[in-house]
């Protein structure tokens, strides 16, 4: 239309006058107002009702107007500021406000995330005046840092090697299953209950299996990093996306072995390193002089999940500096180069794909000893896409983007439940859960306007020569030379 | 020339890389009909030929991606032909590929520690002074990301990058594409100060015949996938076939 018309050309060297400008944006968003009622009229203008036990048509012509005008005010709004002829295009060029305050204040972030982080089951009690009380906050933080370790774990992955993976929530699964299934054998309980005691294995499965989740998931990842060693890009995408949904498709079948879609129940919790936490005098509460509580058990996982946390981002900072980290990100760059430096890249992909699996696994373990139950439901696409969706809001390969961008994604999403008070606005039958998801949904396009590549853009270097510099990614293009 | 070039003819010295009837194919496409090429230690050889020629498709080749279908490339006293890239490159093998293809957000500091990886960190340091002794701007630029460099600056990263593996033989694909005639020069320059102060072999594939040819020992001509001429460097130049095809705008 002519305004956007007016806008492709080159700039007029005097400014349009300004009555024109306003014709051109009236038009434009009568237009647009018009396309809204034809589109809304059969949207939203009626409603199904039914009446006698038949089908019938209400009408709403109230609501599709209010609907309409909210489409001609914006657009017209939008035609006299953002997009008005007249408005001089901003120049950028340097690091933005974001990438300066990153390198300034972002050492200090670090420290003070962590000690939140440490801090957050005390710091939740004493706000809520007691641990009971404090139950849904430490369950949420929970639930975030085990998107966190999934988000670095994927981030290893997809981050710093570049190979886009759609199915890692198969990895989460090998892991949750790979704890529940050994924790609930009979044959291995009784194994151990010869020669350790009756509650032995109870009590050591997680301390034992954990470590086996991590490699039994990264056999997985190495198994699927075989077929797909040639693909890049979307292909490999699919072929990952496939992975996750065959995995999901054999739990729910392979009912001998699985349980299939009732999942696997009662999975022996966990354990203060083989002290339990129960009521008796065997318990933690009864080795350390406490009073029994519930919680000690919740907020001895909070700290379970926090220090796994920590290790997958500890690992991944280190393997960086060394020469497997560089060659992944080399790989993420550019991959002919890569073979012809020497790098074995069939080595470099598998060691990626193994390693995040790993992580994977890991976090799975955790999540079948936190939910005591496991089913195939849990391990549905949807994670996968979530955590994906973390990696690269976060920023992909910056650690510190991944967490926030997996505080504000799940944290914001519950957050968004608790949208009570909206109801005092417009009145009682308005249900504000409902429409979190499109808030959700706007907040996602939102960052992908502003911050196109990730909350935190900037890679840092692994090493350098007397001072660090961070360069803005706006001024390098992905996998480009 | 700044050496007086080995015989063309290997009287007794086997030459140091030997490609034999190589034919290598796309599907169904011969994109080399049976290339016969020899590198002797311590020459500059340089490859010319028009677009589609085969030229790179040879230098990828002889480092494994495409594999040749028919015939031998030999690499001191070994068979190469079925080796996998990243074992032949630890023959002491470099390439700089076409396009430059250096990491855009790593460093040039990053950049040139990849370039080590084939070699190990022993020497780093040593060989770091030499290319930034080589190409200085690189040491202007070391904390900067390779993406930001200028096209010049990207290539002299490229040819930095392999030659930190402590190459034997290096194989540069297209150095002088889409760069400025001085920067060429440069280029071109160091490639030459690489060959005599340290004898280095060089396997230099070029569109821009007039300067490879007056840099190099010796030429091959590659025409549709086939060696049709070869000689000392300063001697292919003259020939009126050269001159035309590759010099003078294609007159014929």
């Amino acid at each position: 239309m002519a305004v956007q018309l007016a806008e492709t050309a080159p700039p007029p060297a005097k400014a349009s006058p300004s009555s024109s400008v306003m014709a051109h944006a009236f038009k434009d968003a009568v237009i647009t107002g018009l396309i809204a009622l034809g589109l809304f009229t059969p949207l939203i203008g009626f409603e199904t009702v039914i009446i006698d036990g038949a089908l019938g048509l209400d009408y709403r012509p109230g609501t599709l107007a209010v609907m309409v005008g909210i489409i001609f005010v914006g657009r017209l709004l939008l035609n006299l500021t953002v997009w008005s002829p007249n408005r001089k295009p901003s120049v950028r060029s340097g690091p933005t406000i974001f990438d300066r305050a990153g390198t300034t204040i972002g050492p200090a972030v670090k420290p003070l995330l962590l000690a939140f982080a440490v801090g957050f089951p005390f710091i939740a009690a004493f706000a809520m005046g007691g641990m009971n009380e404090s139950r849904y906050l430490i369950d949420l933080g929970i639930l975030i840092l085990t998107y966190v370790m999934l988000g670095w774990g994927l981030n290893i992955v997809v981050g710093l090697a570049g190979l886009l993976d759609l199915g890692y929530v198969a990895f989460y699964a090998v892991g949750a299953y790979t704890y529940a299934l050994l924790a609930t054998s009979a044959p291995i309980n009784d194994f151990f209950a010869g020669f350790l005691g009756e509650t032995f294995w109870a009590n050591w499965a997680f301390w034992i299996c954990l470590p086996m989740a991590g490699v039994f998931a990264g056999m997985w990842g190495m198994m699927l990093g075989f077929p797909v060693l040639r693909l890049r890009g979307d292909y490999l995408a699919i072929v990952t996306l496939a992975f996750g949904e065959i995995i999901r498709l054999v739990l729910i079948n392979w009912v001998d072995f699985t349980g299939g879609g009732a999942g696997i129940a009662s999975i022996p919790r966990a354990t203060f390193f083989g002290v339990p936490f129960t009521a008796g005098e065997n318990g933690f509460a009864a080795l350390f002089g406490l009073q029994f509580n519930p919680m000690h058990r919740i907020i001895f996982l909070y700290f379970v999940i926090l220090a796994l946390a920590l290790i997958t981002a500890f690992a991944t900072v280190r393997l960086r500096r060394l020469p497997v980290g560089r060659a992944w990100e080399a790989l993420r760059e550019d991959e002919i180069a890569c073979r012809s430096l020497g790098i074995n890249t069939t080595n470099v992909k598998l060691s990626a794909f193994a390693t995040g699996a790993m992580f994977g696994g890991f976090a799975g373990c955790f999540f079948a000893v936190r939910a005591g139950f496991v089913s195939p439901e849990s391990f549905t696409f949807d994670i996968s896409a979530m955590i994906l969706a973390i990696v690269v809001l976060g920023g992909m390969g910056s650690q510190i983007g991944v967490a926030v961008a997996a505080a504000v994604m799940i944290g914001g999403m519950e957050m968004l439940r608790n949208l009570g008070f909206l109801n005092q606005i417009f009145g009682g039958d308005f249900d504000p859960s409902l429409y979190r998801m499109l808030i959700f949904g706007f907040a996602m396009v939102a960052i992908m306007v502003w911050k196109p590549r990730g909350l935190v853009s900037t890679r840092a270097p692994t090493i350098f020569l007397k001072e660090r510099k961070a360069v803005s990614g706006d001024h390098v293009k992905e996998g480009h030379g | 020339m700044t050496a007086a070039p080995p015989p063309v003819t290997a009287g007794g010295t086997k030459p140091m890389l030997a490609v034999r009837g190589v034919k290598t194919f796309y599907g169904n496409i011969m994109a080399l009909k049976g290339v016969d090429v020899d590198v002797h230690r311590g020459e500059i050889v340089t490859l010319i030929g028009s677009n589609g020629a085969g030229k790179s498709t040879l230098m990828m080749t002889i480092f494994g991606q495409p594999r040749a279908r028919e015939g031998q490339i030999v690499y001191d006293g070994r068979d190469i032909t079925k080796m996998p890239t990243h074992e032949i490159a630890q023959l002491k093998i470099a390439q700089s590929p076409e396009g430059r293809r250096i990491f855009p957000r790593m460093t040039v500091f990053e950049n040139l520690q990849m370039g080590a990886s084939v070699d190990g960190f022993g020497h780093f340091d040593e060989d770091l002074l030499k290319v930034f002794d080589l190409f200085p701007r690189l040491k202007e630029r070391i904390n900067q990301r390779g993406g930001t460099l200028s096209g010049g600056e990207q290539q002299m990263l490229a040819i930095g990058r392999a030659l930190m593996s402590r190459p034997r033989l290096l194989m540069l694909d297209e150095p002088s594409l889409g760069l400025a005639p001085l920067i060429v020069k440069q280029i071109f320059d160091a490639i030459r100060e690489l060959n005599r102060a340290e004898g280095l072999t060089v396997f230099l594939v070029e569109q821009n015949a007039f300067h490879a040819l007056k840099l190099a020992h010796r030429g091959y001509v590659l025409v549709n996938g086939l060696v049709t001429m070869t000689g000392a460097g300063r001697e292919l130049l003259e020939r009126p076939e050269v001159r035309a095809a590759y010099l003078e705008g294609g007159k014929h």
